[in-house]
């Protein structure tokens, strides 16, 4: 069968709904509306828990079938209102971890109407030149929706305000960081591996902790868990033409394989099972630098009696600011190289020793 | 129940440090024995008591959890019979030169010894490296001296041995409490006027009521005690920082004008709302504290045990957190209590249902 | 003893990749164990004993795992960028030598130091095993490396890398040896991943689900030049731990513990460690609770390519834990 080599329409309508789409962290209700119009065709049942993770079964055919936990994360990083200071003026606090130094002069969307709204700073001109070598403190920032504003409460959520855009291969929008996770799960959902049991978790609260899957693990207490998230590619030129030692992973390479990373020891059976279907459907992929971050695979592997999991990441750039950038290639061969993957499970791959 | 304050001053008055909460324990169980259908203790120390409710369903239950442990010192050097110390749960070394404690001496020869008497000092200047002349003294160089001598020392005390402040209660005017503990122990408080207020109302629910140990040192008791009951809700009492001298920010809130109702990640939305709703409908006053990560209580561990519980947050504000000289108002105690009761008289057989998220 | 110890300090088995010292003591354990079991997180328990009417399921933790280091990046000439496993302190690592998993010994060199004030960082650090660029390179990303430092007997004082925890390990593992007769089911878990954040000490506890949890580790003493005061020294026994960095030992243990060394003229000391916590911790926090404390071997240096520990502690601690799992236990 003829592999495509693009992004359908389809697709990209799915990710810029996904990406154009508020959701921080504890507030994920329009995310997981989107999720649940693009599969209920597909699927039967779903659940939604306490904390708000979406959980979809779908059952394989055969015997001795392995339970296979696939996870993305719904939330974004954003900012949550805090207090209102009339006039249209209001404090925030940021949810997740954003660098201060991304905030000043950006257009941000607040709460489920998505009123616009933005984060001002003061003119350079009246700023001195030692001020201006200075990060502006969160306690100086603050949210301005116009003067009149009513609707909006503390606790109300924001986000940065950026729309979705096609910019020839690549994507450009808010979000990535797990929209594209999302995107390759609700894929799968209208065409899954047969050969296993598939236990789809769309969690909540990834980037304030990891809080979602872990109790969605816990719930479905899976044999294996393959985490789908999104990774920084700090692939720029370095500041002094050295090599770039640090790049992470790479913009166009295809899939990243996580080895290890700050939360989590990719399982080893599971990273050698990964790269052999990569090399055997020839599909590009690289290994993310080990070291640093965190994916969902750091609350899942730890749950119950541990749970063999693996992460596998889309490269993009700029992540946790207004506007990261992917390579379409890189959604289309992640989402390839998952479903081989998954569908070359050998039922006794738990036996193998774990090395 | 009208007055609170006795068994308040009384639970103030123990020591109780995270690790080692047998003694506050023993006086909260006293406390509850008449107001639960059954007590018990769990691995790690908790205090759970139960009072059954009416419903003949499989049984619905909720949890109210406030920790019952307190930050304090413990030994860790004696040298020529002073002692030296390090912080259990997190303790500002400014407070402490001066402070008056009590070192729970546990040595061969203290068998009938009550609490030592003690206070933490800060040497002279001279006695101290150059840098720390007119700066804060950090904790490894502050030590408590009990007045004996070193020979009576080595006999009495050992490394390990617990030092929690020996502030006595103070009754301010306008009917508020100045004690070390008050986090959680004002909870604690709140929790048991629920409990009286619940002698005379109806409820179907189940109701846990526990004392958790070590939330000063990483929820050790809310993690364990609410994997063990498995509650359908959890809701956690604290304490948050009042509005006062050195603490006027946007998360503070003034003393005496109710609790504080968390919101944020940590809490469940509609749990949230209807809190809100009884105490408007009640004329309860309350804020609304904005809580975008950890809420810093025990709720931080409810939420997310097992498959995940839905969870609330009330904090009860008090000033001068983590001191030997908090301040609450009674007021705001009695109102949480009773907003507690309330809510869980109000409880039936739908609601959970009524609560889920789409 | 010694060869014991020399035995598995000289494995190479870094957080996560703990295969080469599971088997090693898997082959140590075997004829002595009623039952032997690996788990999904590379765990090794060994279950010893029947649970009688009073007896208790104890578990003991020992982590197999050591701190190390994996290969980020190989440069353009053959020089090996890394990212630290576990808690490494870049102070320790300029002019060491390393080895990995795979076989292959390198050194760590480093950028020219700029400013004397400072160390290296990590990420001015690069490992060179000798090859001249990066195809050539018998190393690729992800490939993963332990001190390399052999273990050496001084006599009372031994010393190597990895003392940490395998010292802990060699003490169960001649505990278990030891064994006569207990009223207590006892689960002997060599754990995985505990310098990484004792995550394989959470899952098995939570597959053990044991009534009380006890810990066989390091920790720091108070008696090198100007060390921060801690009441613990080299020599003067098995540490009883109070308190750490992480957890409090419940009193009830600790007690216990104190009791069963007195009544059997063990030297015993006092510990409280700030900074740093173990095993013990995790299995506290497991399901419904369990009592925990924590057995301590003192050393110096530690997370350094040579850790030093007093034989005698050694053997003390292994005599404390077989007089612990031989009494009847009351809390």
């Amino acid at each position: 069968m003829a592999q495509t080599t693009s992004l359908s329409k389809k697709q990209i309508q799915i990710i810029e709904r996904l990406s154009n789409a508020m959701a921080i962290s504890g507030d994920e209700g329009e995310v997981r509306k989107i999720i649940l119009d693009e599969t209920s065709p597909y699927t039967s049942s779903h659940k939604i828990d306490s904390l708000g993770n979406l959980l979809i079964e779908i059952k394989g055919k055969g015997r001795n079938r392995v339970k296979v936990m696939l996870a993305a994360h719904m939330d974004e990083v954003g900012f949550m209102i805090s207090t209102d200071e009339d006039d249209g003026i209001y404090r925030f606090e940021t949810s997740g971890g954003i660098d201060l130094r991304q905030l000043p002069g950006k257009a941000v969307m607040v709460g489920k109407d998505h009123f616009p709204g933005v984060i001002g700073a003061r003119p350079i001109h009246l700023t001195s030149a030692k001020e201006r070598k200075e990060t502006i403190p969160l306690s100086s920032l603050r949210i301005d929706l116009g003067p009149g504003m009513k609707s909006i409460k503390p606790g109300d959520g924001a986000t940065f305000g950026t729309r979705f855009q096609q910019i020839g291969q690549s994507m450009m929008g808010k979000a990535l960081d797990d929209r594209l996770g999302v995107g390759i799960l609700i894929d799968l959902i209208k065409d899954p591996p047969p050969n296993i049991d598939l236990q789809f978790a769309f969690t909540v609260q990834e980037e304030t902790g990891l809080r979602g899957a872990r109790v969605a693990a816990f719930s479905f207490d899976p044999d294996l868990a393959f985490v789908i998230d999104s990774t920084p590619a700090n692939d720029l030129p370095t500041w002094d033409g050295e090599e770039n030692h640090n790049y992470n992973c790479r913009l166009g390479e295809g899939p990243a394989i996580y080895r290890a990373d700050g939360a989590s020891f990719s399982d080893p059976r599971l990273v050698r099972l990964t790269e052999e279907t990569a090399i055997k459907e020839k599909i590009p992929y690289q290994f993310r630098q080990p070291g640093g971050g965190g994916t969902d695979a750091g609350s899942i592997h730890t749950q119950r009696s541990g749970i063999p999991s693996i992460s596998i990441s889309i490269p993009g750039r700029y992540a946790h600011t207004a506007a990261g950038l992917a390579r379409n290639s890189d959604y289309l061969y992640t989402l390839r190289l998952l479903k081989a993957t998954l569908k070359s499970i050998p039922a006794n791959i738990l036996k193998q020793e774990r090395k | 129940m009208n007055d609170i304050f006795p068994f308040l001053k009384n639970l103030t008055s123990a020591s109780g440090l995270s690790g080692y909460e047998t003694h506050v324990a023993e006086i909260i169980k006293e406390k509850w024995f008449p107001l639960v259908d059954e007590i018990q203790v769990s691995q790690v120390g908790s205090l759970h008591g139960v009072k059954r409710g009416k419903s003949d369903k499989p049984q619905l239950s909720i949890l109210i959890a406030t920790h019952m442990d307190a930050i304090g010192l413990m030994v860790t050097n004696i040298d020529d019979g002073f002692l030296s110390f390090t912080s259990i749960g997190g303790v500002d070394p400014r407070v402490l030169p001066g402070q008056p404690v009590y070192v729970h001496a546990s040595g061969k020869k203290s068998k009938d010894h009550k609490p030592l008497p003690g206070r933490v000092v800060q040497p002279s200047n001279f006695l101290l490296p150059p840098e720390m002349t007119s700066a804060v003294v950090p904790i490894e160089r502050l030590i408590i001296d009990t007045g004996l001598t070193s020979k009576q020392v080595i006999e009495l005390v050992q490394v390990g041995d617990l030092v929690s402040f020996a502030q006595e209660p103070l009754a301010l005017s306008g009917e508020t409490i100045a004690a070390h503990s008050l986090d959680n122990r004002a909870a604690v408080a709140a929790l048991t006027i629920c409990l009286e207020e619940l002698q005379t109302m109806i409820h179907r629910w189940d109701v846990w009521a526990v004392a958790t140990v070590q939330e000063e040192i990483g929820l050790v008791g809310a993690y364990t005690s609410t994997f063990q009951i498995r509650p359908s809700l959890a809701i956690v009492v604290d304490t948050t920082w009042a509005k006062g001298p050195g603490s006027d920010d946007w998360n503070t809130f003034p003393m005496g004008q109710g609790p504080t109702f968390l919101f944020g990640p940590n809490i469940h939305p509609k749990l949230h709302g209807t809190f809100k709703d009884l105490a408007e409908k009640l004329e309860i006053p309350f804020k609304i504290e904005i809580t975008g990560r950890h809420s810093g209580t025990d709720a931080f561990a409810t939420q997310v045990v097992a498959e995940g519980i839905p969870t609330m947050a009330i904090c009860i504000p008090i000033r001068y957190m983590h001191t030997p000289v908090e301040v609450a108002t009674i007021k705001d105690i009695q109102r949480t209590g009773r907003l507690l009761a309330q809510f869980i008289s109000q409880l039936d057989d739908d609601y959970m249902k009524s609560i889920e998220l789409e | 003893m010694k060869e014991l110890i020399r035995t598995l300090t000289e494995t190479f088995s870094p957080s996560g990749y703990e295969h080469a010292i599971r088997s090693t003591i898997r082959g140590m354990i075997e004829p002595f164990a009623d039952e032997i079991k690996e788990d999904a997180m590379g765990n090794l328990i060994a279950r010893k004993g029947e649970r009688t009417k009073n007896g208790k399921r104890v578990m003991l933790a020992g982590h197999m795992d050591e701190i190390g280091l994996m290969a980020s990046h190989i440069d353009e000439k053959g020089f090996i960028r890394f990212t630290g496993i576990g808690g490494i302190n870049p102070q320790t690592l300029f002019g060491g030598r390393v080895k990995f998993i795979n076989g292959v010994q390198g050194m760590i060199g480093g950028e020219p130091i700029t400013d004397i004030s400072h160390s290296l960082s990590i990420n001015q650090l690069f490992i060179d095993v000798g090859a001249d660029n990066e195809k050539d390179s018998p190393i690729k990303v992800g490939d993963v490396a332990a001190f390399e430092r052999p273990f050496v007997d001084l006599g009372k004082r031994v010393m190597a890398k990895a003392m940490d925890d395998r010292v802990g390990c060699a003490v169960m593992v001649e505990a278990l040896k030891r064994f006569k007769k207990s009223p207590h089911e006892i689960f002997f878990v060599f754990t995985t991943q505990e310098e990484v954040g004792l995550r394989g000490a959470g899952t098995s506890a939570f597959g053990i689900d044991p009534e009380i949890g006890i810990s066989l580790d390091v920790t720091r003493t108070g008696d090198t030049p100007k060390a921060k005061k801690m009441a613990v020294t080299l020599g003067d026994g098995p540490a009883i731990k109070i308190k750490d960095g992480g957890m409090l030992a419940d009193i009830r243990i600790v007690n216990w513990m104190i009791r069963v060394a007195e009544k059997n003229k063990i030297p015993f000391q006092r510990e409280i460690l700030e900074g740093g916590t173990t095993d013990a911790k995790a299995i506290q926090v497991s399901r419904s609770g369990v009592p925990a404390g924590c057995i301590s071997i003192p050393c110096r240096y530690v997370h350094s390519p040579s850790e030093m520990v007093d034989i005698d502690d050694v053997e003390n601690s292994t005599r404390l834990l077989s007089s612990l799992m031989e009494d009847p236990i009351e809390l």
